[in-house]
């Protein structure tokens, strides 16, 4: 009804609107929960749906370009709609529709922040990151960005009556502060002498090669540090177990996908003329974040802190794609591009629906039972079934299996790979193919951490006694819930018309587009017939017929009945919750592989210690090799600076005199 | 070369003796001497001015010359007189530099000042082009003066005499500044002067002293 009475851009404005309107609301009575939070947030849900299908309706327009009075005397705020835009304002929309059902039942009055202000802040988030992906000039993306920023800073440390929560807050406003000066810069080297802030004249500047290139190091620095590319990685471990569930959902699911969003922006919007080999930047990091990432998240034993590397993981493969299209666009290959751009969208598309399901049950997981620690959990399949069958939803498609969404997204991310010995360059069309073993490593590591997730959480049996008195989740959490979990099933089923939508994006931008074939809707097939394709509904069909055949075949062949043994027993029979494979054990194989990425601290029992104890610490070298230094060496610089600072007022005097008699050297 | 005429021989004469002043602020270490030394250079300018005034027949120097006079010969050597016995100050302490150290640095800035000061020397048109050179000395000495002292009284009159040598620049190169500006300068100065002599009778108050070191020890923290 609204997008036939007004333009999509208009829409999705006064939908931003509302969002704004709804978090000041929950200002009215801050303390009350029912208000803030069992109907305020449905309310930003539905408006997230509207957006969600509002930017989808919009995908096959022409730019939409709006100006609002607002802003600086000299620029007005220039807002722009076009595919790119639109494909992460569904993303946006979707997920965050998903997210504020959820913490409409999830978010409680207690200790901490408000719940109306809780509100406020979320709402506010929301809606600074939907200016983000509309803004048209760099004054007013900085400004959202900044907000969002620091919305989410509040939002982060909303139990700050805890000190390490109040670091955690800390380091990510820090790293948030460092990432958006990279990213002024960026816009500053852009406009190309021209001192015009519009994304059109950044468009049309010219910029040498040079300072093309450093443009797109520092925006790599800045989006990069939204996003967790190693090493600028070190916030989000921190950061995402710190904030509440939905909230890292949100940062976590959509937030890192903005960070993509301006690196698509820049790299292919905004710079023209940079050489195709600065794609193999973004390919390297990347590739190197996936491995880092998941091989820290499989040595977990927190679970926040192992998705909060998984997401690392997938911002690194994220960051891979584009970096190929990249390459392709370089080479002249448009149809190869399109491919890796859509692989891409498609990921970032996925990953904001299985990220922030699985984030979600594990704040499901934490409210019933107030526990993180995976040491802690288990069989918890048997209390909470909702969270537990939905959250194996989002474990299985985020582990990359068919016919689920996550395995769409990499399996196009491959094909692009394999494509990649056609590139006229020598060596990097040897060695980039050999890179799809990588994704491939990445990928296995992925399923090896989510068996290790899903199964120490809710298999096996309870490790403490506690765990008994768990409870399932709320009836707004489930829905919540149901809506991410149900994304990940459709974006899994249906790739064909989700692939012809998002094509939309490479051919606004000119990168290219994936040739016609005339392929079923059901089925996936990227260049022809003849070469690879996928059809996850025929695939999705024989699973389900071989898992019903396999039923019925035991029921009727075998014993007809149901047999209920404890879990994991393996027939011993007298297995106790302690008896279970640990997260700690779980993760050894690879702590013991991958041991170089580690900094390990470990302390062994003795064989003669009647009460043994066995600590490991898992450092992060970088945290030690980059960050720590940090610290003192500032101290240093400022103890320096100290040393001018005497207290003295003829120190000051004399400063005073030797100043002038510089100037008027100088001056004359 | 054309002989300077008497007035300019004189106003030049003046303008030593300025400097002269300066260093003999410089050195001395009782705060009443100091206080004198200050009326005795706000009287060789009140005489620089008239003579100028009288020189270019200008109207505004003489009043200039007028509101010198009363300010820096009368009013603001009576009000240090004052401070100086209600507080009990009559010597600095030790000063920071021995003295034919400090005498020492002061050369240094009369030369470096009267390199600096060939410039604008040679830009203006007046007369008495030639002082600037003396008013940039006398600007720095005074700074000098007040890095040296301790006693918070000394460096008043230091910041005062600053104010002189900065008068008698604008003088020298320009025949004075607006009437205005001067005006309020007057006013500024003798509205500091009153501020800051609340602001000793506080210091003394809450240090028990005027020594600045006391209050440096209370700096905050660092």
């Amino acid at each position: 009804m609204i997008a036939t009475l007004a333009s999509p851009l208009d829409a999705i404005l006064a939908l931003l609107g509302v969002w704004l309107v709804i978090g000041v609301a929950g200002l009215v009575r801050p303390m009350n929960l029912r208000i803030a939070g069992r109907s305020l947030f449905p309310l930003g849900a539905l408006c997230g749906l509207a957006i969600a299908a509002i930017a989808a309706a919009s995908l096959g327009l022409p730019v939409e370009r709006i100006q609002l009075p607002i802003g600086l005397p000299d620029l007005p705020m220039h807002l722009r709609l076009d595919a790119l835009s639109a494909v992460f304002l569904v993303l946006l929309g979707a997920a965050g529709a998903g997210i504020s059902m959820f913490g409409a039942g999830y978010f409680r009055s207690g200790q901490g922040t408000p719940p109306g202000l809780l509100c406020f802040q979320y709402h506010v988030f929301l809606a600074s990151m939907g200016v983000v992906l509309l803004a048209d000039d760099a004054y007013g993306f900085m400004v959202a960005w900044e907000t969002m920023a620091l919305s989410s800073y509040f939002l982060v440390i909303a139990q700050h009556r805890l000190a390490e929560i109040r670091r955690a807050g800390f380091l990510y406003l820090m790293m948030a502060h460092v990432g958006a000066l990279a990213i002024l810069l960026c816009f500053g080297v852009l406009q190309g002498g021209s001192w015009l802030f519009t994304f059109d004249a950044m468009r049309a500047a010219h910029v040498s090669p040079l300072w093309a290139g450093a443009a797109f190091l520092l925006a790599l620095v800045g989006f990069g540090a939204k996003g967790g590319l190693v090493p600028m990685h070190a916030w989000l471990p921190e950061a995402h177990p710190a904030a509440p569930s939905p909230v890292s959902a949100l940062m976590s699911g959509v937030m890192l996908k903005m960070a993509v969003y301006g690196m698509i922006r820049v790299a292919f919007d905004l710079e023209g003329g940079l050489a195709w080999w600065w794609g193999l930047v973004p390919i390297g990091l990347g590739l190197f974040s996936a491995i880092y990432g998941i091989v820290f998240a499989a040595v977990q034993t927190d679970m926040k802190r192992l998705l909060a590397f998984s997401s690392i993981e997938n911002v690194g493969i994220l960051f891979t794609g584009l970096g190929l299209a990249m390459v392709f666009r370089g080479a002249a290959m448009p149809t190869l591009a399109a491919l890796a751009l859509l692989a891409v969208l498609y990921h970032a598309l996925n990953h904001a629906f299985m990220k922030s399901l699985l984030f979600l049950g594990t704040g499901s997981v934490l409210h019933s039972t107030g526990e993180r620690n995976l040491g802690r959990l288990g069989g918890l399949i048997h209390r909470m079934p909702w969270v537990a069958w939905l959250t194996l939803v989002g474990a299985l498609a985020i582990a990359g299996l068919p016919p689920l969404n996550g395995f769409v997204s990499e399996w196009l991310l491959l094909q692009a790979f394999l494509y990649a010995h056609a590139l006229p360059y020598p060596f990097v069309n040897m060695l980039l193919p050999l890179c799809v073993g990588v994704v491939a490593l990445v990928a296995a590591l992925a399923g090896y951490v989510m068996v290790k997730f899903f199964g120490v959480v809710f298999l096996g049996q309870p490790r403490e006694r506690s765990l008994a008195d768990a409870h399932d989740a709320g009836i707004l959490e489930r829905v919540g819930l149901a809506w991410l979990a149900f994304g990940c099933v459709a974006l899994g089923l249906a790739p064909a018309p989700v692939v012809a939508a998002l094509s939309h994006v490479g051919v606004q931008l000119g990168v290219g587009a994936l040739p016609h074939n005339g392929a079923p809707w059901w089925m996936l097939v990227p260049f022809d017939t003849g070469q690879a394709t996928y059809a996850p509904s025929i695939f999705a069909g024989a699973l389900l017929a071989g898992i019903l055949l396999a039923t019925a075949m035991v029921r009727v062949f075998h014993h007809r009945r149901a047999r209920r043994a404890p879990p994991w027993s393996c027939g011993f029979g007298a297995l106790t919750g302690r008896m279970q494979d640990t997260a700690e054990g779980f993760g050894q194989p690879i702590r013991h592989l991958f041991t170089p990425f580690f900094a390990m601290r470990r302390s062994l029992p003795s064989p003669f210690d009647a009460a043994p104890r066995y600590q490991v610490d898992i450092g992060d070298r970088f945290w030690n090799a980059l960050y720590a230094p940090l610290g003192p060496f500032i101290d240093r610089l400022a103890g320096g600076f100290a040393a001018l600072q005497r207290g003295r007022i003829s120190v000051y005097l004399l400063y005073a005199l030797a100043t002038l008699c510089v100037l008027l050297a100088l001056v004359l | 070369m054309a002989a300077t005429p008497f007035v300019l021989q004189l106003l030049n004469a003046l303008a030593a003796l300025l400097l002269l002043l300066s260093f003999a602020m410089l050195a001395q270490r009782r705060v009443v001497t100091l206080v004198n030394l200050f009326a005795m250079q706000g009287a060789l300018l009140c005489a620089a001015t008239l003579l100028l005034a009288w020189r270019t027949g200008e109207g505004n120097l003489y009043v200039s010359a007028a509101l010198t006079f009363a300010v820096k010969v009368v009013a603001l050597p009576r009000l240090l007189h004052r401070l100086i016995r209600r507080l009990g100050v009559y010597w600095d302490t030790e000063p920071l530099l021995n003295i034919p150290g400090t005498m020492l640095i002061g050369v240094l800035i009369v030369v470096f000042s009267f390199g600096l000061a060939q410039p604008i020397s040679a830009l203006a048109s007046t007369a008495t082009r030639s002082a600037v050179g003396i008013a940039v000395a006398v600007i720095l000495l005074a700074f000098l003066t007040m890095i040296t002292r301790r006693k918070a009284m000394s460096q008043v009159v230091g910041f005062l005499s600053m104010e002189n040598g900065l008068f008698f620049g604008a003088m020298s190169a320009t025949y004075g500044m607006p009437m205005i500006v001067e005006l309020g300068v007057a006013l500024d100065v003798l509205v500091a002067m009153l501020v800051l002599g609340v602001f000793f009778f506080q210091i003394r108050e809450q240090f028990d002293s005027l020594d600045l070191e006391k209050l440096e020890e209370r700096g905050g923290e660092r």
